[in-house]
């Protein structure tokens, strides 16, 4: 058996006085992908914050082992490095920074980390324009800002094609789906399933039903008011969209 | 992660009280130094001493009167305790013996500021005061090139000795740029000026090499009140360097220099800076006070005089550097990054004022500030009613680190021609914790990340550089930006 490449333990999380994260268990094995549903409020961008190491949220309990290691004691840039990724919900632009000097900096840092010389500019253009293609990013982005002026779209397709060049061990994609219309979610699914590896594992935070049509994951969850209170298998995830979250709380509720 | 960034924080250690105490900058130096206070027996002192010419101490003395006159001026946005100018002594004859040994004797910390900036070994020595052997070499290596600069008739020196020898050129354009009575402090410093540089390329030639006074013969020690001149005849070519990217420190507070470019037709002077003097310790206590007046004509047809500059250091810092186009089809350039920390506070700008036919000009401003500090873009456009067809365009950005700094624009354009062509752009960006955040989860570290955006931004300006000017000047933006976030 493969050892998980994530392993969260009774974590409870909250940002000023209101816990957020209220106890939650999970564990993800390299290769899977995880979706992670629930309703407005409930935690789900909470939960990636926390992993990536936002220093607005405080952790008052659990523990998250990345690979076996404590995650929660290493600086964001150090999580990063070891292989983790998160495609943010609202990326933000960088001004005066272009994508390609971005992308190779942070390339040649998690390589550095991994004791490897940096990659020159030939190797690096070539790889970029390989992956460019994956998310069908236009080679004119890459002497842009980062981000700056593009559409929300463009920004979404920017984070995967981010995550193609870093390959990652472990990709959070918060909400990647929203405000996308129905060709870009498409790219961005084919992007993404083109990235699933042996080696790779996902873990996708939506709210919608309508992203898991495209990328089909092992795995559901539903998180709501800070703990998983429902695991299942896609056809959870279809379940939800016929019957709206209300069906989940109540059942909730009833347990609780 | 904060605190790692506060243990590298350099300009912490360098500007800490402990600092101060423990490496002397304020230590006690051999020097002949007249009493303070400005009076006219004090201007004849310091004319007698430097051995000049009737002319010479007329000039000042005229300039003197004209001060007497006038009232520091205060429209800058900048505030600070007020001057008093009889407090100052305005002469002190550079004997300094009192520096370490070798460069064993140097503070560690500067020292290892000066590897960061990628500092030649022989340079730090320089700039760190050391005495003996590294200015003997630095001579050497000057006589060189002061050798190949005479063979192509191009004079380079210290006023000082221009006024002795060159006393022609000097008079006819001494003074021709900033007139003496021109503001508060260019008549201060016409008054009472030490020393500084005078450069005069004839017609037709073209100056080789970048000439900046590293490669000048008793170009150390200029004092507070430097006076520079630099004459490019008919179609000659210069760029001249000022400045060094090391930290500097001076025992005065008070900087007031003038310099003055004069570009006949056909002719291109750039001059390029980089101004790192002391900023003060963390609440801006004791930091340098950099008053400066710079102005080019651009004399002849078809002249250019660009500027540019890259401040980082100063307390307080008052400086346009700015063209005449008087020339028809003259070009006037500005380029500017000015970083602001901590307590520092910056004034400056430019004044393009069009004069000839077809003049064009061209203002890049890219402010930073970050800490306390406040930092502001003063500029005029004037178009005169005979500047048929000028031309401008200024760009002026400002880049915010953190929530407690301030930045500022006051563009003015003033056109009385009617077929001038304007443009002015401004934007304001932010380095916030988002930004680094995201940057952050990329595997890119907080000050690697300052570095990049900062790089970026400032990339317009600092491709104007000459190129090793521009690899220490990219440094010295993410050294003086440390700490400033985290």
């Amino acid at each position: 058996m493969k050892r998980p490449i994530l392993e969260i333990r009774n974590l409870h999380a909250r940002v000023g006085e209101s816990e957020i994260l209220r106890g939650v268990d999970l564990v993800v094995y390299p290769g899977e992908v995880h979706a992670i549903m629930g309703p407005n409020g409930s935690g789900k961008s909470t939960l990636a914050s926390v992993l990536a190491g936002r220093e607005d949220y405080e952790v008052t309990e659990g523990e998250v082992l990345f690979d076996g290691k404590n995650l929660l004691e290493l600086s964001p840039e150090e999580r990063a490095r070891e292989g983790l990724f998160l495609a943010f919900q609202y990326p933000v632009e960088i001004p005066g920074v272009s994508t390609a000097t971005f992308l190779k900096t942070a390339l040649n840092e998690l390589r550095k980390h991994r004791g490897l010389e940096p990659l020159d500019a030939m190797e690096f253009m070539t790889i970029m324009r390989q992956r460019a293609a994956l998310v069908q990013i236009d080679p004119a982005f890459f002497s842009r800002s980062v981000n700056e002026g593009f559409s929300g779209g463009e920004k979404k397709r920017n984070e995967i094609f981010q995550l193609a060049m870093l390959e990652p061990r472990l990709a959070i994609l918060d909400e990647t789906d929203s405000g996308l219309d129905i060709d870009a979610l498409r790219i961005v699914a084919d992007g993404v399933n083109a990235l699933r590896s042996p080696d790779r594992a996902f873990v996708i935070i939506t709210h919608y039903q309508r992203l898991l049509n495209y990328i089909v994951p092992d795995v559901v969850h539903v998180l709501y008011r800070g703990r998983i209170i429902k695991t299942g298998t896609k056809e959870l995830a279809l379940e939800l969209e016929a019957k709206g979250y209300d069906w989940i709380k109540d059942t909730a509720e009833l347990e609780a | 992660m904060s605190e790692r960034v506060e243990s590298t924080d350099i300009l912490d250690q360098l500007t800490s009280e402990d600092y101060q105490y423990k490496y002397g900058f304020e230590s006690p130096i051999e020097e002949e130094i007249v009493p303070p206070g400005l009076d006219e027996t004090i201007i004849r002192m310091i004319s007698e001493k430097k051995g000049e010419p009737e002319w010479m101490l007329q000039w000042r003395l005229q300039a003197f009167r004209y001060w007497q006159q006038m009232k520091e001026p205060h429209w800058a946005n900048v505030r600070y305790s007020p001057i008093d100018y009889q407090a100052i002594s305005y002469y002190a004859a550079p004997k300094r013996s009192g520096g370490p040994k070798s460069l064993e004797d140097v503070d560690p910390e500067l020292r290892r500021t000066f590897e960061k900036l990628g500092i030649p070994l022989h340079e730090q020595e320089l700039l760190a005061g050391v005495a003996v052997d590294a200015v003997l070499d630095s001579v050497s290596v000057a006589t060189t090139f002061r050798e190949k600069l005479r063979s192509l008739g191009i004079i380079f020196c210290s006023m000082s000795e221009a006024i002795r020898e060159h006393p022609d050129l000097v008079r006819k354009y001494l003074g021709t740029v900033v007139p003496p009575n021109d503001n508060f402090f260019a008549a201060l410093n016409s008054a009472v000026f030490s020393d500084g540089s005078f450069c005069y390329v004839p017609p037709g030639v073209r100056c080789p090499i970048e000439l900046s006074t590293y490669f000048r013969i008793n170009a150390r020690n200029t004092g507070q009140f430097e006076r520079t001149l630099i004459i490019a005849d008919e179609g000659a070519y210069v760029s001249y360097l000022e400045g060094c990217t090391a930290p500097m420190r001076d025992e005065n507070q008070l900087h007031a220099a003038v310099v003055e470019l004069v570009a006949l037709a056909g002719a291109e002077i750039k001059y390029s800076t980089v101004q790192n003097w002391y900023p003060g310790d963390k609440e801006g206590r004791g930091g340098i006070y950099n008053f400066v007046t710079k102005r080019g004509v651009c004399l002849g047809d078809s002249s250019k005089i660009s500027w540019t500059q890259v401040e980082t250091g100063s307390a307080i810092t008052w400086k346009y550097p700015s063209v005449i186009l008087k020339g028809d089809n003259s070009v006037g350039e500005f380029y500017s990054v000015a970083v602001t920390n901590n307590r520092q506070q910056a004034d400056t700008g430019t004044k393009m004022t069009h004069i000839g036919r077809n003049t064009r000009s061209r203002i890049v401003s890219k402010g930073i500030s970050a800490g306390y500090s406040n930092n502001s873009y003063r500029g005029l456009v004037r178009i005169n009613p005979s500047a048929d067809g000028a031309r401008n365009f200024s760009q002026c950005d400002s880049l915010l680190i953190g929530d407690k700094c301030g930045a500022h624009t006051f563009p003015y354009i003033e056109v009385a021609n009617p077929t001038a062509i304007v443009e002015h752009e401004a934007t304001t960006s932010k380095i916030g914790e988002d930004i680094l955040f995201y940057c952050n989860q990329r595997g890119i570290d907080t000050e690697t990340a300052v570095a990049l955006i900062i790089n970026g931004y400032a990339r317009e300006v600092l491709s104007k550089l000459p190129l090793e000017f521009a690899v220490e000047a990219q440094k010295l933006l993410a050294i003086s930006l440390e700490g400033s976030v985290g």
